[in-house]
């Protein structure tokens, strides 16, 4: 049996879920991973994506876009630019978000026009995989 | 000597006033705990943000490759000074300290030579510096509308100011807001923003993996440090203008008091004065027959 480590999830607005969790699932810039007790230290950028943590209450699951995770052996801290927890995201909710990643994408400068137009496909795949649940 | 009439009036005047200096202040009160409230929630995410920053910047300081927003554009010749003030009034000196203290810091830039350019959020502040440093203006944000201010806000002002610096129309941007100590004290405070600045000794000393590299991330979350920073300053100056508000509207609603109190006196007096003299005319009416 794994132990716990102690799950932060904050955005700038409000501290979303601070509990015990045996494993957290979080969605790398480079590819989702999952952190449990006694990972290496490890500081990764999220991608839009569905976050979990599995906690002994059963598993919270977030809507999660920006920011970053800070892994230790003992905890995990993610500082999420927006987080909303995947019973508040409606299809309304992922829609403006799909919007505004569009946007951005359009009003991109050249160079930043590729990272741009990733975080519009994340969001989508996002969408989609939120909604079929 | 103004007649009793016009004392009275003027007595009932000064109540209605402490009736309003009253609502107000208990308005204030409410919104400051809720105020108050935000500033405290957003304060996590603002502390560990600035931790790890720290301890990533400290990684790449120096080196050759570091981001713009942490090494600064090479130059300081354009400043930006961002001064966040209230939408209202009636806030004590709250909007004037805040402005004073912008005036005084583009003062000091303007004679050292450089160029001060001035983005305003809130209105109060907007009016009070438009007589010296009008010609300084190079935006506004309005926030009259705004009824909880959200951190798409203050992303809003981030980008602003990064593409500004971006565009090289700014080497240095300082924000001015208020920092919330308690009801009674708010400390109008300059923060410089771009280059990022850090306390030194928050670093942690773990060795960290970084995925992906340790630039890439800084890169990331460098345009996102300017947003919090920015929000952070608009959620403790939104506590400090209630708390200002807050004893401001105190003080006026204890001075309309003693003002009646005052006024009460003197209606007494006039009053007691206008009875005796009618009675000595009565009576040396009396004596004379």
């Amino acid at each position: 049996m794994a132990g716990n480590l102690q799950f932060d999830l904050v955005s700038p607005e409000r501290k979303l879920a601070s509990v015990p969790a045996t494993e957290v699932q979080i969605p790398g810039a480079e590819g989702d991973m999952t952190a449990m007790e006694g990972h290496s230290p490890t500081i990764t950028t999220l991608r839009p994506g569905v976050l979990r943590a599995v906690t002994a209450a059963g598993v919270q699951s977030f809507v999660v876009t920006g920011g970053f995770a800070d892994i230790s052996p003992a905890s995990v801290t993610v500082l999420a630019e927006r987080a909303i927890p995947v019973a508040e995201a409606t299809p309304a909710v992922l829609d403006e978000l799909l919007a505004e990643a569009r946007a951005e994408a359009a009003a991109a400068l050249p160079a930043d026009k590729a990272q741009a137009e990733k975080t519009v496909n994340d969001v989508a795949a996002l969408r989609e995989a939120v909604l079929k649940h | 000597m103004p007649s009793l009439k016009d004392l009275k009036n003027r007595i009932n005047s000064v109540k209605n006033t402490r009736k309003i200096t009253k609502a107000m202040q208990m308005v204030a009160a409410a919104k400051l705990r809720r105020a108050q409230e935000a500033a405290e929630a957003g304060r996590p995410y603002a502390e560990r943000m600035n931790a790890v920053m720290a301890s990533l910047a400290a990684g790449v300081a120096g080196s050759e490759g570091a981001p713009r927003l942490l090494a600064g554009s090479g130059k300081d010749q354009t400043h930006l000074l961002v001064v966040m003030t209230a939408e209202r009034g009636l806030c004590g000196g709250f909007n004037s300290s805040i402005a004073k203290l912008a005036r005084n810091h583009a003062q000091e830039l303007a004679a050292a030579g450089k160029t001060v350019k001035i983005l305003t959020v809130g209105k109060k502040g907007r009016e009070q510096l438009k007589r010296d440093w009008g010609h300084a203006f190079v935006g506004h944000v309005d926030l009259s509308e705004v009824k909880r201010i959200g951190y798409a806000n203050a992303a809003a002002v981030a980008r602003q100011v990064t593409a500004a610096f971006d565009g090289g129309e700014a080497d240095v941007v300082t924000i001015f807001y208020s920092r919330f100590q308690s009801v009674i004290s708010q400390i109008p405070t300059a923060t410089q923003i771009i280059p990022a600045k850090f306390e030194e000794g928050a670093a942690t000393s773990a060795l960290y993996d970084y995925e992906p590299t340790e630039e890439v991330i800084l890169a990331d979350l460098l345009p996102r440090n300017v947003a919090t920073q920015i929000f952070t300053a608009l959620l403790e100056n939104g506590a400090s203008e209630q708390g200002a508000r807050m004893s401001a509207m105190d003080n006026a609603t204890r001075n309309a008091g003693d003002m009646i109190n005052k006024l009460t006196i003197q209606f007494n007096r006039s009053r007691q004065a206008a009875i005796t003299k009618e009675l000595i005319e009565i009576i040396s009416g009396a004596e004379a027959l």
